[in-house]
């Protein structure tokens, strides 16, 4: 049929919503997904440098695996990431937007670092741990309480208020870096007894890091099963998905609100913790590195499942020190491994948008002519 | 015959996913005609509309407008080939006036002169017999004055083929009859005129064919003057079935809950509930009628204790103690524990009644999940609860962990019912209960009701279609801008009388 008179074409292709689609299918497409991102990567590689992708991606690998010392930097920073996901997930269970695991992590950890540095030689190592945890866990939950009692009073925006709580923590924590400086004045806090490792978590078997990862794992299993088992994680999710069906059954929103975001913030403390105590030993301004953002995408990537955000840390840690080892073999600068993480991430997030359509081609032009 | 064929579809399919929403529909309009397109909720009759308006794109098929194939990609191009649809939620701009709204997009050539282009609008009301103030603001408009104004904004864009999704479903009696007056002058006029309904009668009053759905499957079409109201729904719904409620009379009645004197006014000082009073008794299904928005939900939510009112008292005469309780002031949780047990089936079912993403077990659990002193939650008895329902009113469900929002809307409310039911309730409130229901799923809700009020069960029941109330109901409320404006006998009064009282303050008493 001739449709003269008309310009209007068909679309060639339309999308359609899956129902749903087996496990093993859609870790096809992720899995495929990331192929497609490493060629992507290694045709810009090769575009931009000129360097042999293949060596690229091995370099990465080693960055990550190549000795032991690095695989266990790499289980420690995927355990810091974790703890800070960990911490982030039930408030965003609940849309509560905790966009400042940042502040909550350098709070935790500053209440962690002036114990070490106030009480180091004054108390024995049995009662200067406990000491310490709770301390950074209050800081952390205090951190958290503050923007959650402003939502749930006032209904302020949480996101832009967590956020802002993140400034007003580095700065607290500059300060301190300050009036704790080694030598004075010169702004670096440099590491905290050093000789008598007073407040130092202890190494297991020889292995520096093996408690932080213990303490992480285990957190990891409490949150599942908080989230999942609890009434409590039965009542954020209800607050969560919708605020109507928790008035309607009675619910007292503005509880459920405060109590997550103290345990949000709790967790982050001990992530702080864990940063001092545990790994650098000091404290700066940096002390998180982004890694309360980063925790916000692990998470998300995660959907929000503890169990998940094991592999999604595990993804972008991996990426991140791939990157980094990239940058200094090659003689590259940072900026091109950001590339190259920016690249996979977005196949990685894009791929679930294949899992959840379809693209299907038109076919009523070749049923009409028939 | 086939000149005077406006639009014509010829075996168009349409699929989501795996389910195939329409298959192989044939149907011709013609000028000059009104045709309905008769089907239960879930047959795929806004989807076939939808096709047609441009919304969405048919898998297979072609669609002729004036005999030529038409590909109708975006709503654009439907207004290209002067097809107009006037969908069952309104599209408008809340602080335009009429006329701003109704040239919106229009993309007429010229400069934008406001005075002129209300005088296009007065013209066109004229024509039909709208009844409208090209000037007046959205906002202020009741839902009956928002429609006209999206069925002005079609034919302000020049549409010779109107789609009017479910039109009546907000409106009262009277205002139908004056919407029926302008879709006949339409007709007269040479226009094409599809109505998408579910409600029979009014199939029979106003179009001259019937086109019938049934789960996406095109049935036939018939003459409206050769058919009757059981056959059409045999078409509808495959087989015979009796439209007929039971309605017993209600044994030994007492006052359950005794409303006094209830004002509820909203932070914003809009009074959304005046002085109401009334009585739910046991036993009896006491219906509440009003057009949409008129304080229905308030009161039930008043009820509830999900909003506290400005002032007066709600008292609940307990069965068990012979105790008088106040539940003014308490939550729903103050008053579960106070031992009154309270059902309410919301009008919101996945945005209040249930939860959307959880599945049926945790959703069975909503009611029940704090009991006990331990901090983790007790998932049996839901679960047994979940596969009981399930059996016993037939919730299609690939099984109890499947999430609700993947449910049908029938299916929905039956878990949602069957979850309110299960706690044995005095009082069962339920705000539009069969709404977006198929016929079977209807009747098994008002069955339902009926037994829980066999079981001398306070119910109330708001409704929308005025002919149910008047089946189902022993008494009928009427509540009109939050004001009671009749309490009435569901056995004498007629459909007229509840219309008229519907509208009743609107007009004369609001003066405050």
């Amino acid at each position: 049929m001739n449709n003269a008179g008309t310009t209007k074409h068909e679309p060639l292709f339309h999308i359609v919503k899956r129902s749903s689609m087996v496990w093993w299918k859609s870790w096809l497409i992720r899995i495929g997904s990331v192929a497609a991102a490493l060629i992507v990567c290694a045709v810009i590689t090769v575009l931009l440098t000129g360097k042999n992708p293949l060596g690229v991606y091995a370099t990465m690998i080693d960055g990550s695996f190549g000795t032991p010392r690095r695989i266990w930097g790499l289980l420690q920073n995927i355990a810091i990431l974790l703890c800070i996901s960990l911490a982030v997930t039930p408030a965003f269970k609940m849309r509560f937007w905790n966009t400042g695991a940042e502040g909550q992590v350098l709070v935790g950890g500053l209440a962690t670092a002036s114990c070490m540095i106030l009480l180091g030689d004054k108390l024995p190592t049995l009662l200067l741990f406990p000491v310490m945890i709770i301390a950074s866990v209050a800081a952390g939950a205090i951190w958290g309480l503050i923007p959650a009692v402003f939502r749930a009073k006032w209904n302020t925006n949480e996101t832009l208020f967590t956020l802002m709580m993140n400034y007003i923590a580095i700065q607290i924590v500059s300060f301190f870096a300050y009036i704790w400086s080694v030598p004075k004045g010169s702004g670096q806090v440099g590491v905290i007894n050093g000789s008598t490792k007073a407040g130092w978590l202890p190494s297991i078997g020889g292995h520096d890091y093996l408690l932080n990862i213990i303490i992480v794992a285990v957190l990891t299993v409490a949150v599942y099963i908080y989230l999942r088992y609890s009434k409590h994680g039965y009542e954020i999710q209800v607050v969560g998905e919708s605020e109507n069906t928790a008035r309607y059954i009675g619910i007292n929103v503005k509880k459920v609100i405060i109590r997550t975001m103290l345990l949000s913030g709790a967790i982050c403390g001990i992530a702080g913790f864990l940063l001092v105590s545990g790994t650098d030993h000091t404290f700066t301004r940096d002390l998180a590195a982004g890694r309360g953002f980063t925790a916000i995408m692990v998470s998300w990537l995660a959907k929000f499942n503890p169990l998940y955000m094991v592999l999604t840390s595990f993804i972008i840690v991996f990426l991140q020190k791939g990157a980094g080892e990239i940058s200094t073999t090659f003689g590259l600068n940072d900026s091109f491994s950001d590339i190259l993480t920016g690249i996979i991430i977005f196949f990685i997030i894009g791929s679930e948008f294949f899992i959840n359509y379809s693209i299907k081609r038109n076919e009523s032009l070749k049923g009409g002519k028939k | 015959m086939s000149s005077t064929a406006a639009i014509e579809l010829k075996n168009i399919t349409k699929t989501f996913g795996s389910v195939v929403a329409n298959n192989n529909i044939c149907l011709t309009v013609n000028k000059g005609e009104i045709l309905s397109i008769l089907g239960e909720n879930g047959s795929g009759k806004t989807t076939l509309m939808n096709m047609i308006s441009g919304i969405y794109f048919p898998d297979h098929g072609q669609i002729f407008v004036d005999g030529k194939e038409a590909i109708i990609a975006s709503p654009k191009d439907a207004f290209d080939y002067k097809i107009g649809m006037i969908h069952q939620h309104f599209k408008l701009v809340d602080v335009f006036s009429a006329t701003e709204n109704i040239i919106l997009g229009s993309g007429k050539k010229g400069k934008y002169n406001l005075k002129k282009s209300a005088e296009e609008v007065k013209e066109i009301s004229e024509k039909y017999g709208f009844d409208i103030d090209p000037f007046k603001k959205i906002y202020e408009m009741s839902v009956s004055e928002k429609q006209t104004v999206e069925i002005i904004k079609v034919l302000y864009r020049g549409a010779d083929i109107l789609i009017l999704d479910e039109p009546t479903a907000v409106l009262t009696p009277q205002e139908t009859e004056k919407l029926f007056s302008v879709l006949r002058r339409m007709k007269e006029n040479g226009k094409a005129v599809i109505v998408i309904t579910h409600k029979l009668h009014e199939v029979l009053e106003i179009s001259d064919r019937v086109s019938v759905l049934r789960k996406g499957e095109y049935i036939g079409t018939v003459n409206t003057c050769d058919t009757t109201e059981s056959e059409l729904t045999e078409m509808m719904v495959g087989k015979k079935i009796s439209l007929n409620i039971e309605r017993s009379e209600p044994k030994d009645p007492v006052d359950r809950i005794v409303v006094k004197n209830v004002n509820y006014t909203t932070r914003d000082g809009v009074a959304l509930l005046n002085n109401i009073s009334f009585e739910a008794r046991s036993g009896e299904i006491l219906g509440i009628a009003g057009i949409a928005g008129s304080g229905q939900r308030e009161l039930l939510e008043t009820i509830a204790g999900l909003i506290h009112p400005s002032s007066g008292e709600i008292l609940y005469n307990n069965p068990q103690t012979g105790e008088v309780d106040n539940l003014r002031d308490k939550t729903p949780l103050q008053i579960r524990e106070l031992g009154v047990r309270l059902s309410f089936v919301p009008e919101d079912r996945l945005g209040m009644g249930l939860v959307g993403n959880m599945d049926i077990v945790d959703n069975m659990m909503l009611r029940s999940y704090s009991k006990g002193n331990t901090m983790f939650l007790e998932r049996k008895e839901p679960r047994d609860l979940a596969k009981k329902i399930i059996d016993e009113l037939e919730v299609v469900t690939p099984d109890a962990n499947t999430p609700v929002r993947k449910l049908s809307g029938g299916n929905v409310q039956k878990v949602l019912v069957g979850r309110e039911i299960a706690s044995a309730p005095t009082v069962l409130m339920a705000a539009y209960p069969v709404r977006g229901l198929d016929i079977n799923s209807s009747y098994l809700i008002y069955n339902l009701l009926n037994q829980q009020k066999e079981n001398g069960v306070a119910v109330v029941f708001v409704g929308e279609d005025l002919d149910v109330l008047l089946e189902l109901c022993d008494r009928i409320m009427v509540i009109s801008s939050g004001n009671i404006t009749g309490m009435v006998d569901a056995r004498t009064v007629t459909k007229e009388e509840v219309g008229l009282l519907m509208t009743k303050s609107n007009r004369g008493e609001k003066d405050e």
